[in-house]
């Protein structure tokens, strides 16, 4: 095993609100090496987004981060701003749910995707405009050339998710992370993107960070996956050992209740009851004890630690752990 | 060929519907010729990528956008040529719920008066009549009346917005629902709640339903027959199970191989570079999905393809069908 590029420690994102601190992100360890793809998945306000930011330093200002998240050698919570607006866009590039985020609606695409190249890369113009055109290529936009005079908003959704990618992999980062880019786009548009983004890594032997709410984007697609509860990471492991072993509820509670093709119509869904706890209101045992068919005693007391037990490399945050041999049970 | 397994007078018949919006002056051809039926206790699912005129088709249905031709026949009877007090009458019987529950909320509003409006609007004029019906369909939705009739939308999360639209929606005894994305915005886990609540409700109340997704696995959870459609046209409509195991419209094959499943033994197939749909200002001639389909020849763009029955109960719309 190599040094990985990414190491995540011990990170925890506060944010203060109305009604008191916010805690976003709840004292997270991950790692990524070169070359490979972690998943990071859970429902929507579990923090996936605001531990993206805390990696990328794009955090709200108010935002009070903790822990360390060294990134190829260097601590970037305590990078200056200069150093870590030159590693953002070259070695560190970033693709949104909605590329409009990323993409400037009153300049052309070429300006935008020849700006990044150049401002990273000791390219002049004519290298920069063919470097633009190939890349525009690469990511399956059709006539390259004459889309770099366009605008973003001559562009279907699709294809801005394709320009965006375009720029982020313009100065062949070393890490891209992506906060849900396919969560805007249809079915078939999202099989050609996320095939796009495993080419290039590929290609490139990028690491990469996909995060989505969808289980199903990850289990084809991710080395490693990491599911997020309430702002903490609650299992993590290989993604095969995942999906045939889960050994936390919410894991198992969260692929089920998703709709298989494979169930015969009116089924009823296993759902999870209740909703996630209020953030601003943390829990004083397991956050997903409420909602948990397996919660008992310790779990309202206590919070469980992300520990691996049988496999070192896969953790999870449970006193009862399920103890699955084959896929979903229950 | 055997018959369509179909009783006579289906509730909603709808006979080749063609709605269309001006844009500058261009046509957006939304909805081109769209037949289907529904029967009474029935739910139809709708599919098909955004901007294919899923929402269109559903609110021409309500005659909340008059179609340009076509009919829509609801009880036997022409909902199109219908105007004022008969239409009014009509629409007690016919309910929409739309995908974005919280912005569908008045947030001025309590969710009592949300959900009695439609009562109100209806002539209902027994304050205590009103009450008791309010009362019955919230709880049926899984919320306490007690609690939540005096708050306000702001106070409920998405998923608790969405069983209060659906309550809405329910207050007045409709007979048939459109159900545009109900849980297209919520998470997964909220999501199958949801689900469960929609079928419980149709159980209960003998509802009737359209039920328009994107998502294939949500439709095919909850309907009794799908109808696929591609750029304002119905590519193929057939019983869920059969329709899934044996599609016979490419289009709907295209669709099902990029569903990606959450098991990670089953590899993502790497999607066929078929593009994105072409505008529906300019459709393509013949057959629509001619430009993205791996089957496409001379014949697809000289001739357009009808429904037909290519097993039984299963109809599409291709000139070469898959076997
Ligand atoms: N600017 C902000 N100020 C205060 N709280 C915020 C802000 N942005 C997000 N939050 C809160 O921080 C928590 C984590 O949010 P985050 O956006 O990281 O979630 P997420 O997992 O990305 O969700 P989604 O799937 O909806 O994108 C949530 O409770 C959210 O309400
Ligand atoms: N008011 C309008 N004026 C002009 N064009 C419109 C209008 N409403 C919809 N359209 C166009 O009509 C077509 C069908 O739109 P519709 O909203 O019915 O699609 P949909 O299948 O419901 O899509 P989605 O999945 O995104 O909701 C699209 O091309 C859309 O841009
Ligand atoms: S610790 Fe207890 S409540 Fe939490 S997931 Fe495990 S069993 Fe459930
Ligand atoms: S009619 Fe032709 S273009 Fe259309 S779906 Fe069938 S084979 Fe493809
Ligand atoms: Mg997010
Ligand atoms: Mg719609």
């Amino acid at each position: 095993m190599s040094a990985p590029l990414l190491t995540i420690e011990d990170v925890a994102v506060e944010l203060p609100t109305p009604r008191g601190n916010l805690r976003a992100v709840d004292h997270v360890d991950l790692s990524l090496e070169a070359g490979r793809t972690l998943g990071i998945v859970g429902e929507s306000g579990c923090g996936k987004t605001m531990l993206s930011r805390a990696v990328l330093q794009l955090l709200p200002k108010k935002a009070k981060l903790t822990g360390r998240v060294m990134f190829d050698g260097q601590d970037l919570v305590r990078l200056d701003s200069e150093r870590l607006r030159s590693l953002r866009g070259r070695d560190l590039a970033v693709v949104f749910q909605d590329p409009m985020t990323s993409l400037n609606p009153v300049l052309t695409i070429g300006t935008q995707l020849m700006e990044t190249i150049q401002e990273h890369l000791e390219l002049d113009a004519p290298a920069a405009r063919k470097r633009s055109i190939e890349l525009l290529a690469a990511v399956g936009i059709p006539a390259p050339e004459q889309r770099l005079t366009q605008y973003p908003h001559q562009c279907s959704g699709g294809m801005r998710q394709r320009i965006a990618i375009a720029i982020a992999l313009s100065c062949e980062p070393k890490l891209l992370i992506a906060d849900e880019p396919t969560t805007a786009l249809d079915v078939t548009i999202q099989a050609q993107i996320l095939d796009l983004l495993a080419r290039e890594q590929r290609r490139r032997h990028m690491a990469m960070i996909i995060i989505t709410h969808d289980l199903g984007v990850v289990a084809g697609r991710a080395d490693e996956v990491a599911v997020m509860y309430a702002g903490r990471v609650v299992e993590r492991a290989p993604t095969q050992e995942l999906f045939k072993r889960m050994h936390m509820p919410y894991t198992e509670a969260l692929l089920a209740a998703i709709p298989k093709l494979d169930t015969a119509p009116h089924t009823p869904l296993p759902a999870i009851s209740g909703r996630p706890p209020d953030p601003t209101r943390p829990l004083k045992g397991c956050s997903f004890a409420p909602r948990c068919r397996y919660a008992a005693g310790r779990c309202h007391e206590a919070k469980p630690e992300l520990k691996g037990a049988e496999m070192p490399d896969h953790l999870y945050a449970c006193f009862h752990p399920i103890q699955m041999t084959e896929g979903i049970g229950a | 060929m055997m018959q369509l397994a179909m009783p006579a007078e289906p509730l909603l018949n709808v006979d080749n519907l063609v709605v269309e919006y001006g844009l500058g002056n261009k046509t957006v051809h939304a909805v081109s010729g769209v037949s289907l039926q529904v029967a009474r206790g029935e739910t139809l699912g709708l599919v098909g990528e955004s901007g294919c005129g899923k929402s269109t088709l559903g609110r021409a249905v309500l005659q909340l956008r008059r179609a340009k031709s076509g009919r829509v026949l609801f009880d036997g009877e022409d909902l199109t040529a219908m105007e004022g007090e008969a239409l009014r009458k009509m629409r007690r019987r016919v309910q929409l719920i739309f995908q974005d529950p919280i912005a569908s909320l008045n947030p001025r509003r309590r969710i009592g008066d949300i959900v009695a409006e439609p009562l109100i609007i209806a002539g209902v004029k027994d304050a205590a009549e009103r009450k008791r019906r309010v009362h019955e369909v919230l709880s049926a939705v899984g919320l306490d009346p007690d609690i939540v009739a005096g708050r306000l939308p702001h106070e409920f999360s998405g998923g608790q917005c969405q069983r209060i639209c659906i309550a809405r929606s329910l207050v007045l005894n409709p007979e048939f629902i459109v159900c545009d994305e109900p849980v297209s915005a919520l998470d997964v886990s909220i999501r199958a709640q949801i689900l469960n609540l929609l079928e419980e409700m149709k159980t209960r109340f003998g509802l009737t339903l359209l039920f328009i997704a994107h998502d294939l696995a949500v439709v095919k959870a909850v309907s009794d027959r799908v109808a696929v459609m591609y750029l304002g046209r119905l590519c193929e409509v057939g019983p869920s199970e059969q329709l899934f195991a044996k599609p016979a419209h490419p289009y709907t094959d295209l669709l099902l191989q990029a569903i990606p499943v959450p098991d990670p033994d089953v590899r993502p197939v790497e999607s066929v570079a078929t593009g994105e749909p072409p505008s529906p200002i300019a459709p393509p001639s013949g057959c629509r999905f001619r430009t993205r389909c791996p089957r496409a020849d001379q014949r697809c763009s000289a001739e357009i393809p009808e429904l037909r029955e290519v097993a039984p109960g299963q109809f599409a719309a291709c000139h070469h069908p898959l076997a």
